[in-house]
């Protein structure tokens, strides 16, 4: 009897204290420190571009987080100057233009690269793919000629006709076809339906979060796109938003209050699309196996 | 009229042909089996009548109509998948009614037609769950409805038992057997397992290397195989194959040193092989032709098979379920003549 009590005790005790908590050592202090610095790091420039636009001129470059005296002057004169809803607008046009084209372009070629079989298919793949390894700087000269004799300068379809499709798109695009079991293609096929019918609809909703992750990629791409825009338009109503930001300011000096307020103002759609996305960004990454 | 036809079907990938010359007659109605190790060319034969393979030549009748420059839709044709190819983000409903998406029929017809091929395959009140919230069973059942619902003129299935658990299977076998009756369509199903062709076909199409060995009824091919390779590949355990050379009085006598008598072997001297399937073989036969020790015992309930060392090497027999020999014991195991298979030992071919 004394002995199966003491066992009981002895199991007591053992329920009571549940898991034993393990005490944080050094190495998890490290990276904690680490995850912190990182954290502190990505977070500065977005706090630094808030203080900024809340500050007045003569405060600009007092590097104080807080600002002395502070004011929403710079809000209030960049919603009333005209200028910067027209490059919104401009902005937002080109962005949901681009990725609409994006979308469906880059899935089309990727799609057909990934299921059909022709002859030269590897080739024209790995052309694709070797744009990748041209820098932009080397092809807006060209790009500029290009829209020069077309007579595309300082339109929107001049801003937008280099990225209408992506050779990133198209990649990612491919690999996220791999998911798609060749079965599912062949038996709609049986079922009657056309090649551009399979696509759309038993090919497309299966690779939505590649869509999605594609479509955030674009969206934020071109949102943020400065030097192809700049070099393409001439004239302050075609600008797009970053451009038109950094035009504010005279040769003189740059206001940079009144940058950082339209930055801050400009990031509201991305945070919004990252919001709606941010779950199928990661999957799409990590799919594509790049970096966006 | 929906029979199949194939005539002198060839098959080559670049310079290799995989199939070499494929001639078979369906008839209209019929549930044929196509069967064989992997590789032998049985998928391949089912993707080129569905219009998914190419014909490298040869001939393929549907309902007496040449098919081999038609598109896999105008064939009239339905497949179903080994992974059942259902749409994970389409309904039950709109999975059953894809196959009727290209028709121009009214929309109150084609939903018609959709609540009594759900009613059919008893899945009516299924048709607003999306695939994921299925059981493997129930997945398969709706592939069989998307090609059910178009009514084809013949039904291809490749495989699609193969992804469900041992019960479903059986279950699944039962439900296309009772399917077929009451439908009554052409249907030509490949299998590797020969259990699936055994109990669906009417009629089962063996198949090797690209060639068909044997078209016969289950029965046919269970007791009078073609060759060698049939006999071993239908029926489980496979066949026992004893080695041996026919003697002048129609025994055979064992590369061993041992002796069959067997009354009936051709031409002496000849080099053959006996074949003997485990349940023909018996303990306490009248006329035992094989001794040999009890080396194994495999339980199986009504039954018990024996794994024997005998002079012939190890033979599998068959033993009373409750009072099996014990291991090491030396029995002594007959089987009726009629059960005796004689094969030729260098072309494989039946002898009797």
């Amino acid at each position: 009897m004394a002995a199966t009590d003491d066992i009981r005790a002895s199991s007591a005790t053992l329920l009571e204290g549940g898991t034993p908590k393990r005490p944080a050592n050094m190495g998890q202090y490290l990276r904690w420190a680490l995850l912190f610095g990182g954290g502190i790091l990505m977070v500065m420039p977005i706090a630094y571009m808030i203080s900024t636009s809340l500050k007045w001129p003569h405060e600009v470059y007092n590097l104080k987080l807080i600002p002395e005296e502070p004011t929403i002057e710079n809000y209030t004169y960049v919603l009333e100057d005209g200028r910067f809803f027209l490059w919104f607008f401009n902005s937002i046009v080109i962005a949901l233009l681009t990725t609409l084209c994006n979308v469906i372009f880059d899935s089309l070629v990727g799609y057909t690269l990934c299921k059909f079989r022709f002859p030269g298919r590897y080739i024209v793949f790995i052309a694709i793919l070797s744009t990748l390894m041209i820098p932009t700087e080397m092809l807006v000269i060209p790009w500029y000629l290009m829209s020069q004799q077309f007579g595309w300068l300082d339109s929107y379809w001049g801003i937008m006709f280099p990225g209408l499709m992506t050779a990133f798109g198209t990649f990612l695009m491919k690999q996220f076809f791999e998911t798609v079991p060749d079965d599912f293609i062949e038996a709609a096929r049986i079922d009657g339906l056309n090649e551009l019918q399979i696509w759309w609809v038993v090919a497309m909703p299966l690779v939505k979060p590649a869509l999605a992750a594609l479509a955030i990629f674009v969206f934020l791409g071109n949102w943020t796109a400065f030097i192809w825009p700049l070099i393409v338009t001439n004239s302050v109503e075609m600008y797009t938003l970053p451009v038109g930001l950094a035009s504010f300011g005279d040769e003189a000096d740059v206001a940079w209050e009144l940058i950082m307020t339209g930055a801050a103002i400009s990031t509201i759609p991305t945070l919004i699309v990252f919001l709606i996305f941010q779950r199928f960004i990661i999957r799409g990454v990590v799919m594509a196996g790049l970096k966006g | 009229m929906s029979g199949l036809s194939l005539r002198k079907l060839v098959k080559t990938y670049d310079k290799t042909e995989v199939l070499h010359g494929i001639d078979l007659e369906v008839e209209d109605g019929e549930f044929i089996v196509l069967v064989g190790p992997s590789g032998c060319g049985k998928s391949t034969t089912l993707r080129m009548i569905a219009g998914l393979e190419e014909v490298s030549s040869g001939v393929i009748e549907i309902g007496g109509r040449v098919v081999n420059n038609l598109e896999p839709k105008h064939r009239d044709i339905a497949m179903v998948f080994q992974n059942y190819a259902i749409y994970p983000h389409m309904s039950v409903r709109k999975n059953i009614g894809f196959g009727l998406r290209a028709s121009s029929a009214p929309k109150a017809e084609k939903e018609a037609r959709i609540q009594e091929v759900a009613g059919q395959l008893d899945m009516l009140d299924l048709l607003d769950r999306k695939p994921s919230q299925l059981s493997g069973g129930q997945r398969q059942r709706v592939a069989i409805g998307r090609a059910m619902v178009r009514n084809p003129a013949v039904f291809l299935f490749d495989e699609p038992l193969s992804n469900l658990d041992a019960q479903l299977r059986t279950q699944m076998r039962l439900e296309i057997k009772k399917l077929h009756q009451r439908v009554g369509a052409t249907i030509l199903f490949v299998t590797h397992d020969q259990v699936e062709a055994m109990t669906l076909a009417d009629r089962i199409v063996i198949m090797k290397d690209g060639h068909i060995q044997q078209v016969g009824t289950p029965s046919e091919v269970y007791h009078t195989p073609a060759n060698m390779f049939v006999a071993q590949f239908i029926g489980a355990p496979a066949m026992n194959m004893i080695a041996g050379e026919a003697l002048e009085n129609g025994d055979i006598s064992l590369e061993s040193g041992g002796r069959i008598a067997v009354d009936a072997a051709p031409g002496a001297g000849r080099k053959l092989v006996l074949g003997v399937r485990p349940e023909d073989l018996s303990t306490g036969a009248e006329k035992p032709i094989l001794t040999g020790k009890v080396a194994l015992r495999e339980p199986l309930g009504h039954e018990t098979l024996i794994y024997l060392e005998t002079p012939a090497g190890e033979v599998i027999a068959k033993a009373d379920g409750r009072r099996p020999p014990e291991i090491g014991a030396m029995v002594e195991l007959g089987a009726a003549p009629e059960n005796l298979h004689l094969f030729d030992a260098d072309t494989g071919a039946t002898l009797r």
